[in-house]
């Protein structure tokens, strides 16, 4: 007479579910200063996560648009000759360290220069006063400057120009800042995470009562957890929601500054879109995430289950 | 049904309350646990539905080894089993009906199911027409038979109950008494931990005794063995 009472079911049914809801929904309403204290903080936290994500994200951009194009503009002295240039090309290009070489004549850096800056700059068609250039690129940019050294010493040439050290600095920079913002971030996430916990500690002594004869009748432990669990989730998810909101707001105004102000740079601000989807995405998933553990903490401690 | 062998049980601060318990228990059996206060009654029912684990020794129900009984496992336990307390442990914020179709609810039993089972619940412990009203509206015998309904609506093989007179008169106790009885016929095994010597007296069951975390006596239709 084996026991088939022993089996466990899991199924979770749509109606429990909804009782699950409800359920969380009471003690939110029920506790509703320590649940505005810790939607308070997950929203503080939530948006230093977003504006530290919004800068780190850009200076990455920043700092790729510009290794990438560590280029260096190598101006060719006025009055070479045709075959001086090629001579010159086929020198550089076989130079070590460099990756590729790109010849502009002085009528082509015109025509750029005018798309880039406007037509106002087509009266120097008259009489072109830039220089006919190479652009070259090395294969590794951090040595950009040993390979401009070596073609400034060439022959032929006026003069090398490129980001100097700039590039580095920035580098160093963004390290230091990703360090000193992730330990805040991390702070102030054990902030919001304890002050959750402590809401839904809160949540179960009241209901002590009720969790006991749950136990008691059989209800099974996941039944037990759920309603703590989505009030965790909601606390997270309302913590959220302001983040989101200002964070979108400041990036729009933003971009919508910056953007005019960059075009013909040689970096651009990552696009309004699709990029404020993936912080709003990153700020909810972490509100989520900082209400679940939060509740789990306190589940583990005071319902034993 | 039910099986103990060798059950001990040391508690985290050292007191030994069971000390290598036997017994067998049959489906359908009506059974007194007797003994003096401190005596391990308590520890005793307390292993039977889980709320404790026997250090040592093994314990079966329906075959079922529940001292290595996974912990996910134990709810399936206690939906087999009834329980019931002296402080009849009901909730304040729910009228009688709710208290009782919790005990369904929390399992995820069906609407349909629910309410037509706690109506026969209340009906079978007389409180049909008192379904609307709170357990502070109740005397302590009414919140005890609400306690029962809850303990027997999921139909339990066993129901089990700690001192369930203990805080009633004796006029009412004898009401409980013989709801107690009528689930037992019905074919619910059930077992009482009590002090009530007039009832264990004269309504003859089992009577097992417990001692020092031992059973010393175990006699068909004994009686209470103690004084007063
Ligand atoms: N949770 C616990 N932790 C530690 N010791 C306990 C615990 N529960 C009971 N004890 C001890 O175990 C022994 C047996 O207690 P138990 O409650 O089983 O007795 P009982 O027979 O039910 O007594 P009573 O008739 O007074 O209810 C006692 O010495 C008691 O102090
Ligand atoms: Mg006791």
């Amino acid at each position: 007479m084996s026991a088939m009472w022993l089996e466990v079911t899991t199924a979770m049914k749509a109606r429990t579910m909804v009782r699950h809801f409800r359920e969380s929904f009471k003690s939110i309403g029920r506790n509703s200063w320590m649940t505005f204290a810790s939607v308070s903080a997950v929203t503080v936290t939530l948006l230093l996560v977003g504006v530290f994500v919004l800068i780190m994200m850009n200076l990455n951009k920043v700092a790729d648009d510009l290794e990438n194009d560590v280029e260096m503009k190598v101006f060719i002295s006025l009055g070479a000759e045709e075959e001086i240039v090629q001579n010159l090309e086929s020198q550089i290009s076989d130079m070590p360290g460099v990756e590729s070489t790109d010849f502009s004549t002085k009528e082509e850096e015109l025509t750029d220069l005018v798309l880039d800056l406007g037509e106002e700059f087509r009266l120097f068609e008259q009489s072109n006063p830039l220089f006919d250039v190479f652009y070259v690129k090395a294969v590794d940019p951090q040595q950009t400057e040993k390979v401009a050294t070596d073609i400034a010493a060439l022959e032929n040439i006026q003069k090398v120009e490129y980001g100097e050290g700039k590039i580095q600095k920035l580098f160093d920079f963004l390290n230091a800042g990703r360090n000193v913002g992730l330990v805040l971030i991390l702070a102030l996430l054990f902030t919001a995470m304890f002050l959750i916990s402590n809401t839904i500690r809160i949540t179960i002594v009241a209901r002590r009562r009720e969790i006991e004869i749950m136990k008691l009748v059989g209800a099974t432990n996941w039944f037990v957890r759920i309603p703590f669990i989505l009030e965790g989730m909601w606390l997270g998810i309302l913590g959220s929601i302001v983040p989101i909101g200002l964070v979108a707001l400041l990036y729009s105004k933003v971009t919508e500054f910056a953007q005019p102000r960059l075009t013909g740079e040689l970096f651009q601000l990552l696009e309004f879109t699709p990029f404020i989807y993936q912080v709003s995405a990153l700020i909810l998933m972490m509100g989520v995430f900082i209400g679940i553990w939060g509740s789990f903490m306190s589940i583990r401690k005071f319902l034993r289950v | 049904m039910i099986q103990m062998k060798n059950v001990y049980k040391k508690y985290p601060n050292g007191i030994v309350a069971l000390n290598g318990l036997n017994v067998e228990i049959e489906q359908g059996e009506f059974i007194y646990i007797v003994g003096p206060s401190g005596a391990g009654k308590s520890t005793f029912i307390k292993m039977m539905y889980r709320e404790e684990r026997p250090s040592s020794g093994q314990m079966f129900v329906d075959d079922i080894d529940i001292a290595t009984l996974k912990n996910r496992k134990v709810p399936m336990l206690r939906r087999q089993i009834g329980v019931v307390f002296q402080d009849f442990k009901l909730l304040t914020k729910l009228n009688v009906y709710e208290n009782v179709a919790f005990a369904l609810e929390v399992i995820e039993e069906k609407p349909a199911d629910i309410k037509k089972r706690v109506m026969e619940v209340l009906d079978l412990v007389g409180l049909k027409h008192k379904a609307k009203m709170f357990p502070t509206e109740l005397s302590g015998g009414e919140q005890q038979r609400v306690s029962i309904a809850r303990s027997i609506v999921n139909m339990p093989k066993v129901m089990i109950a700690d001192e369930p007179t203990g805080n009633l008169d004796p006029e009412t106790a004898w009401d409980i008494m013989n709801l107690f009885e009528r689930i037992n016929k019905a074919g619910t095994t059930v077992i009482m931990a009590t002090h009530n010597q007039q009832i264990v007296n004269t309504r003859r069951h089992r009577v097992i005794a417990i001692e020092g975390g031992l059973i010393v006596r175990d006699v068909a239709g004994g009686d209470y063995g103690y004084e007063g």
